[in-house]
C-alpha cells in the first residue's frame, strides 16, 4: 500500500481549558483523576427544561478590557476568562515577540457565538417600533466572527483571523485549517481553540429533536437517552515543531475531514463519514490504527451518535483500543467541544490517564469497543479525537508525543 | 509573506441585478448598464423533495451560484459527478437570518418549543450540509465566518487547501438579509453570493491565475456607483472588484477588503 508523506507535525506549545470542570489545566485534571462530573440539573437563565447541563461558574463577574466592551457577552466573556488562565495569556505575548503580529493566525471555533444577547434582546424589542435595545451590538455579540475578532484585537494580532462554524466539529477543524495556513508559509503560528456558551437555541433546540437526556448524560450506556449541553472556551497555541523538539512536547500529528452527505441532524448509521475522517487523519500522519493508543470518542450520548461511531472506530481499529467519551464529566460543549477534548488528550499524553466515562450504569452490549468506564493509566504516544457536527461535517485529529 | 496562487476554472454570481456570472461579467466590463433589481433565487431543484422544502434563502443562493461555478468547467450533465468529488469551503458573515430572526421570536415568547428543523437549519453549516446532501459529496467541506471580511477569508482557506496539494476546490461565499429587527443594526440589502471553482496553479494552464498575499495597501472601490454600493454593503460583494478584473480581462493586482488590520492584494493574470 502506498503512503503518502506524513505532515510535518506542529506543536502545541500552549494549552489551555475552562469548562464545567473548572478554570484552567489543574481543575482539569483533578477533575478527570477524580472522575468528577461538571454537570448540574439546568437552571441557567430562564430555562425551564428537565435537563443537565455543564455551566461555567462566575461568567458574570468577569470583566472584559474598557476598550474592547462592545464584544461583552457571555460567550467572549468565557472566552478572555479561559485566556487568563494557565499563562495562556503571557504564551501568546512571548509569540508575539517571536514572530510578529502579522504571523500569527487566529481559528477559533464556535456554533451560537453571543446569540444569547440577542435571544434576550428580542424580549426587550421597542414596544412602538419593533426594534432592538440601544445597547445591542451585532458585530461585538451576535456575529459568529466576535470570538475570533475580540481575540485578535485583544492581543493587537494581524495576521489571518477566522471563526470556523460546523456546528459540533467547529473547534476540531480549526486545527486543520491553522495547519494549512502554516504549512502554506503564511503564519508562524496560531491561536487555535473553541468557544461555545450556554444559549436558548441550543437548549431548546437540541430538546426540541429530543436529544436531550433528563439526567447526566451517559454515553455508551445501554439505556442512553441523549446529550447534556454544556459550555467551554479551549485554546492552543500551534507552531511547527523545532527538530530538536522537546521529548515531553504535544504534537498534532495529523487531522482528518470528511462529510456525511447524508441527513442534517442524525449522522450516518454506519459512521461512514467518521471512518473516513479517522482514515484520513491516520494517513496524514503516516500511521496505522494499531500505532493508537487511546481514543477520545465524540460520544455524546444520543441512541445514534454512539451507535455509529461505535460501528466505525470498530470496522477501522477493531475492539481493542481502549477508548472513551469524557461528556459524562464536561458535557457537550458543541462548538467548543473539538478544542476541549484536544486538550483533554494533550493531557492524556502527558499523564498517561485514560479517563474512563462517567455515568454508565450498564454498557450497551451493541457497542462493542474497549470502552473504558474507569479510569487507566499507560504509557500513552498517541491518542485520536473524534468531532462530529450537524450537517454531516466530521474531523479526527491525532495527537502525540514528540518522543 | 509568501503568495499562494490558484486558477479559476468556473465563476458563480447572483445578486441584484446580476443573475449570473454572464450577465455580471458583461456589466463588469461595461457592454451593458447595471440595472438594479431584487435577486431572484432559483428553487433548489437538486435537492430531494425533504430537503428542499426545509431549504431558506442562503441555502438556494450557495446551491445556486456553486453549480453555476461548475457548470462552467463542465456539461451540464457533469454538474453533479464533478460537485460528488470536490472539497468545499462556504464562507459567509450571517449565514440564515430569516431563520434566526424565527427563532429568536419564538425562543422571547411564551411558548418556547422551537421547531427541530429550523434549529437544524441554525447551524452556520447548514448551506454545507445541504449542499453535500444533494451532491452525495463526502469530501472534507470547512464553512467559515469573518464578518466583513468572509470572502477574503474564505479565498485564504481555499488557497492554502490547494497549496497543501487538494487540486481542486470549490469556495461559495454568500450572504443574505436579514429581516427587521436585525436589519436595522445589520443593513445587507439583498441576497449575494460568488462562487469559484479554484485549481492549482499547475493544474491550470491556460486559465486566469491569482496570486493572493495580504497587505496593507487600501481596498479598490468599484468604477460604478451602483455596483461599489453593493461592494460596500454585502460582505459577498468584497469580492466583485476581482470579478470586475476578470470580466475586463485586466492583467494587474486588485486589492479586496479583508480585516480592519489588513487587506488582501490579489494578482490577477487573466
Amino acid at each position: 500500500m502506498m503512503r503518502s508523506t506524513p505532515m510535518s507535525p506542529l506543536a502545541l506549545t500552549h494549552f489551555t481549558a475552562t469548562s464545567c470542570l473548572g478554570k484552567g489545566l489543574a481543575a482539569t485534571r483533578a477533575a478527570l483523576q477524580q472522575s468528577r462530573s461538571g454537570l448540574s440539573p439546568c437552571c441557567f437563565e430562564t430555562v425551564q427544561l428537565a435537563t443537565y447541563i455543564g455551566e461555567v461558574e462566575g461568567l458574570d463577574a468577569v470583566e472584559m478590557p474598557p476598550q474592547l466592551q462592545r464584544f461583552d457577552c457571555r460567550n467572549n466573556r468565557l472566552a478572555h476568562l479561559a485566556l487568563m488562565q494557565d499563562g495562556f495569556d503571557a504564551a501568546v505575548r512571548s509569540a508575539i515577540a517571536r514572530f510578529g503580529p502579522d504571523r500569527i493566525g487566529v481559528y477559533l471555533g464556535t456554533s451560537t457565538s453571543g446569540i444569547l444577547t440577542t435571544e434576550i434582546a428580542y424580549r426587550h424589542l421597542d414596544p412602538l417600533t419593533g426594534a432592538l435595545p440601544d445597547g445591542f451590538d451585532y458585530k461585538g455579540t451576535h456575529n459568529s466572527f466576535s470570538v475570533a475578532d475580540y481575540v485578535g484585537r485583544l492581543y493587537g494580532l494581524a495576521g489571518p483571523a477566522v471563526a470556523l462554524c460546523t456546528a459540533c466539529s467547529s473547534s476540531a477543524k480549526v486545527f486543520a485549517a491553522a495547519q494549512r495556513m502554516i504549512g502554506a508559509g503564511q503564519i508562524d503560528a496560531a491561536i487555535v481553540g473553541g468557544v461555545d456558551s450556554l444559549c436558548l437555541t441550543t437548549l431548546y433546540g437540541f430538546h426540541s429533536l429530543q436529544l436531550t437526556s433528563p439526567e447526566p448524560c451517559r454515553p455508551f450506556d445501554a439505556t442512553r437517552d441523549g446529550l447534556s449541553i454544556g459550555e467551554a472556551a479551549a485554546f492552543a497555541l500551534l507552531e511547527r515543531a523545532p527538530a530538536d523538539t522537546d521529548p515531553a512536547a504535544i504534537l498534532l500529528l495529523g487531522a482528518g475531514e470528511s462529510s456525511d452527505a447524508y441527513h442534517m441532524s442524525s449522522p450516518h448509521p454506519d459512521g461512514a463519514g467518521a471512518r473516513t475522517a479517522m482514515h484520513d487523519a491516520l494517513t496524514a500522519a503516516g500511521l496505522a490504527p494499531g500505532d493508537v493508543d487511546y481514543i477520545n470518542l465524540h460520544g455524546t450520548g444520543t441512541p445514534s451518535n454512539d451507535s455509529a461511531e461505535s460501528r466505525a472506530v470498530l470496522g477501522l481499529f477493531g475492539d481493542a483500543t481502549p477508548c472513551s467519551s469524557t461528556k459524562g464529566a464536561t458535557g457537550h460543549a458543541l462548538g467548543a467541544a473539538g478544542a476541549l477534548e484536544a486538550v483533554i488528550c494533550a493531557l492524556a499524553l502527558e499523564s498517561g490517564l485514560m479517563p474512563g466515562g462517567l455515568n454508565v450504569r450498564q454498557r450497551d452490549p451493541q457497542l462493542a469497543l474497549n470502552y473504558l468506564t474507569q479510569n487507566e493509566r499507560a504509557p500513552l504516544q498517541r491518542v485520536l479525537s473524534n468531532s462530529f457536527g450537524f450537517g454531516g461535517a466530521n474531523c479526527a485529529l491525532l495527537f502525540g508525543r514528540a518522543a | 509573506m509568501s503568495t499562494l496562487t490558484g486558477c479559476i476554472q468556473g465563476i458563480g454570481v447572483l445578486g441584484p441585478g446580476l443573475a449570473d456570472w454572464s450577465a455580471a461579467r458583461a456589466v463588469l466590463a461595461r457592454e451593458q448598464p447595471y440595472l438594479a433589481a431584487a435577486t431572484v433565487l432559483p428553487p433548489p431543484a437538486v435537492l430531494p423533495a425533504a430537503e428542499r422544502r426545509r431549504a431558506g434563502r442562503v441555502i438556494r443562493l450557495a446551491l445556486a451560484v456553486g453549480a453555476e461555478a461548475l457548470g462552467a468547467a463542465t456539461a451540464a450533465s457533469g454538474v453533479a459527478d464533478y460537485a460528488r468529488l470536490l472539497p468545499t469551503v462556504f464562507t459567509s458573515s450571517g449565514g440564515d437570518g430569516d431563520n434566526c430572526h424565527e427563532l429568536c421570536v419564538t425562543l422571547a415568547s411564551g411558548d418556547r418549543q422551537i421547531s427541530p428543523t429550523r434549529f437544524h437549519n441554525s447551524v452556520h453549516n447548514a448551506a454545507a450540509g445541504y449542499w453535500s446532501i444533494a451532491y452525495g459529496c463526502t469530501r472534507p467541506s470547512t464553512s467559515l465566518c469573518a464578518g466583513d471580511a468572509s470572502f477574503a477569508a474564505g479565498l485564504l482557506e481555499a488557497l492554502a487547501q490547494l497549496a497543501g496539494g487538494t487540486p481542486a476546490v470549490l469556495l461559495l461565499a454568500y450572504d443574505a438579509n436579514y429581516p427587521q429587527p436585525l436589519y436595522a443594526r445589520r443593513p445587507i440589502p439583498d441576497a449575494f453570493g460568488i462562487a469559484l471553482l479554484l485549481v492549482s496553479a499547475d493544474s491550470g494552464a491556460g486559465l486566469p491565475q491569482l496570486e493572493v498575499t495580504l497587505s496593507s495597501a487600501p481596498a479598490a472601490p468599484m468604477e460604478q456607483a451602483a455596483l461599489e454600493s453593493l461592494r460596500a454593503s454585502i460582505p459577498a460583494a468584497r469580492g466583485l472588484p476581482l470579478l470586475e478584473r476578470l470580466a475586463q480581462r485586466r492583467a494587474g493586482t486588485v486589492v479586496l477588503d479583508y480585516l480592519d488590520s489588513a487587506t488582501m492584494a490579489v494578482g490577477v493574470q487573466p
